[in-house]
């Protein structure tokens, strides 16, 4: 009996601890946010482009000159020729995807571009389509002037682009990068070829900076900066360093991506205001909020003590699914709250099973601890089966929809795992701690439901 | 048991209520949502005071956008429906509803979807509900393995989409109804609230029958119609309560949520109560007929 209330009591701590992390971490709720430690700030809920504003792009991608085999890396090569130009916008957690064309999306190879905050589509679609630039760099004399930048912490940095002078030679003239490996050391390099006009100022450069180091520059960033070793004539560099195989990859993706690989074409657009998500996270919350306390209120004025535990394991079950969201992380969309809403009434769907039963069975001639028993294990059934077909359609609907349904299949399913939990584990835990062994007409009120009373 | 005797009534009333729905889908018809036929949605607000409709749909063909459908929205605002339009049509749609800065116009929100991307999206939406169904058909026949007698489990899983479709059909005539005065949209949300409909009413599907596969299991009675009815009114205050908790979440979700998951809020709740509805007063008395032609061709 006192191992039950002490499981009990942890719980509840363990609950209250999880319920304050999602108060701690969220600057709507907890006034003090930005001076507390860095620890709880990392943990905002993510809120999706129709809550936060922003631009949804889908770009369709011209594959028919591509190999077959090649569309994959071309098309990989594109999601970063893009993420760069993206992330030289300055937007804030830029999300660039590919999405491959197949039997169940139909469509061919499309590039999605979501782009928090920026509600300027004119300029995104502007920036997107810009030629990048590849540009190769010989070091600035020593006594050319540098500019350094003094950093908030007090570190100096030397401006980079400063250090080195820009040369005719440019991504116009490359005609492509290979990823190879080395056959001794088996270390993974990146080889070049230019074309004739490249090859001519290759030469030229190298003969000049032997010794020296040579700085590919792509959209205004220093990418690699290699040192030559001796005059390169046949238009061939090699680029070897530290590289794992991984990032040599990388490397060559961005250095034939100099154009972009695969010609793109806008297929659709999507801005929302900020203003109008705002609204509509607020309406999202309040609908939370009013729903919450409905049932809360059913469920306590129908089915007294067992509701009131059921109650205590909703709030458990709410504090454990929103710190779920913030710690995965989940996007949080409208859908994606009608998700976690609608969970909110089939969270309960567990208890109401189980109360059903133990109220059967108390009527069946049961004392009330054996009554609590039988109706947990008897109900067991018919909650495990019924939850897993619901996890299933969530799995199927995540693995096949488009991001809206996504978003709703996620917090839909993730709430009905975390629900199994809930009304199962925790009021079970609950309902023991109360220790009510005997029946007499005060506990058969407590246990009784609707109208009626048990008799 | 009531439901045993009147199981004809009841299969009737729900025959009935379905071809009323499709009669429904059939002349109102159901109103695309531009993700899937494609086009544009614009939301734009007047802070200032909204022109009138006609000075808009005057202003919107100068930019050569022929057909624009403009509703008005909230106090200041009005929702404008195009054909998709490209990057340059979008600006020039937006600085002529400005009507030169007379009315400062705010762009709420733009969305502009490529047919090819709506044709994609339907596809989707296709193979999604068959998926889903054919999952829950195997689900039900692998979970009710052990009650093939008298009824076979796959049984279960036929009448269980049977039912299901019988809960989707309803739901979507009455949208059609709706629409048809409203100019509401069948639109991805649409779908997904149709999906979660076929979700949540497996749910109560499974609960009555896994009462009834005990039953057969532990009860005394011999009678399969029997069982069935009993295991339905031992589930009933189970299934209106957990259909009261779901709705009183998705009332105030319709009520105070946000604009774009009302029409879902107000599909759902239509489609739990004929989910429960046919939980209980349909797929039970489908059970008992079908366990009675059995006995008849046998005999």
């Amino acid at each position: 009996m006192i191992k039950k209330i002490i499981l009990a009591v942890v719980i509840l701590i363990f609950g209250s601890g999880i319920a304050f992390f999602v108060y701690k971490t969220e600057p709507k709720l907890n006034n003090n946010f930005e001076t507390q430690n860095a620890f709880f700030k990392k943990f905002p809920f993510r809120l999706g482009l129709d809550l936060s504003g922003g631009s949804h792009l889908i770009y369709k991608a011209d594959i028919s000159a591509i190999s077959s085999n090649e569309v994959g890396s071309s098309m990989e090569a594109l999601r970063d020729v893009i993420e760069r130009r993206v992330n030289l916008f300055g937007v804030s957690e830029p999300v660039v995807q590919v999405q491959h064309g197949g039997f169940i999306s139909g469509g061919g190879e499309q590039l999605i571009v979501d782009l928090p905050g920026i509600t300027d589509v004119k300029k995104a679609v502007e920036m997107i389509g810009q030629t990048p630039v590849l540009e190769f760099k010989t070091e600035a004399s020593k006594d050319a002037v540098q500019n350094a930048i003094v950093g908030k912490d007090g570190n100096i940095t030397i401006d980079l682009n400063s250090q080195f002078v820009t040369t005719e030679l440019t991504g116009r003239y490359l005609k492509k990068a290979t990823l190879e490996f080395d056959q001794n050391t088996r270390e993974p390099k990146v080889s070049l070829q230019f074309d004739e006009t490249g090859t001519k100022l290759f030469a030229k450069i190298t003969k000049e900076n032997v010794g020296k180091k040579v700085a590919i520059f792509l959209d205004g960033m220093p990418v690699s900066i290699p040192t030559v070793n001796e005059e390169i004539p046949n238009g061939q560099a090699v680029i070897s360093g530290n590289f794992t195989p991984k990032e040599a990859k990388l490397l060559v993706g961005r250095l034939n991506s100099g154009a972009l690989p695969v010609p793109i074409t806008l297929l659709s657009t999507q801005t929302i205001g900020a203003t109008l998500g705002e609204s509509a996270v607020n309406a999202g919350v309040k609908a939370s909020i009013i729903g919450f306390i409905l049932v809360a209120l059913f469920l306590i004025l129908w089915y007294r003590l067992p509701g009131l535990i059921a109650v205590l394991a909703l709030s458990l079950y709410t504090a454990i699914l929103l710190a779920i969201f913030k710690l995965l992380p989940v996007t949080l969309t409208a859908a994606g709250i009608g998700g976690f809403i609608i969970s909110l009434g089939m969270a309960v769907d567990a208890n109401v099973l189980i109360f059903e039963r133990m109220k059967e069975e108390i009527r069946k001639g049961h004392n009330i601890y054996d009554g609590i028993h039988a109706g947990f294990s008897r109900a067991w059934p018919s909650v495990r089966d019924s939850n897993t077909s619901s996890i299933i359609t969530s799995i199927i609907l995540f693995w096949l929809g488009t991001p809206l349904i996504k978003g709703f299949a996620l917090t839909f399913g993730l709430g009905v795992l975390v629900s199994m939990f809930s009304a199962i584990t925790i009021s079970r835990i609950f309902l023991y701690a109360l220790g009510i062994e005997k029946s007499n007409s005060f506990t058969k009120f407590l246990f009784g439901s609707g109208f009626k009373n048990l008799n | 048991m009531f439901i045993v005797k009147y199981k004809k009534i009841f299969i009737s009333l729900s025959v009935i209520l379905v071809v009323v729905s499709l009669v429904s889908i059939f002349i109102f018809g159901l109103n695309p949502g531009i993700d899937f036929k494609g086009g544009a949605l614009m939301e734009v607000s007047y802070s200032a005071g909204r022109p009138e409709v006609s000075l808009m749909e005057a202003n919107i063909k100068k930019v050569n956008i022929n057909q624009a459908l403009i509703q008005p929205t909230g106090e200041l605002g009005y929702i404008i429906k195009t054909r998709d339009l490209s990057e340059t049509e979008h600006q020039a749609l937006l600085s002529s509803l400005a009507f030169n800065n007379k009315y400062p116009v705010l762009e709420k929100s733009f969305t502009s979807i490529g047919p090819s991307v709506g044709s994609e999206l339907t596809r989707k939406a296709i193979v999604s509900i068959s998926m889903v169904i054919l999952a829950i058909i195997l689900f039900i026949t692998y979970a009710f393995h052990k009650v093939s007698r008298p009824v076979a489990s796959w049984k279960y899983g036929v009448i269980t989409i049977v039912t299901l479709l019988h809960d989707i059909i309803i739901p979507t005539g009455i949208f059609a109804l709706i629409a048809f005065y409203t100019n509401a949209e069948a639109d991805t949300l649409f779908i997904l609230a149709l999906l979660t409909i076929l979700g949540l009413s497996v749910h109560d599907k499974i609960v009555v029958f896994d009462r009834i596969r005990e039953n057969l299991r532990t009860g005394d009675s011999k009678n399969f119609a029997e069982i069935v009815g009993t295991s339905t009114s031992q589930t009933i205050v189970r299934s209106i309560n957990i259909t009261l908790t779901i709705i009183f979440v998705l009332v105030p979700l319709y009520l105070f949520g946000p604009e774009t998951t009302k029409n879902f809020a107000l599909i759902l709740t239509i489609g739990l109560f004929f989910g429960i509805y046919s939980s209980l007063f349909f797929a039970s008395p489908l059970l008992i007929l079908v366990e009675e032609w059995q006995s008849k061709n046998k005999k």
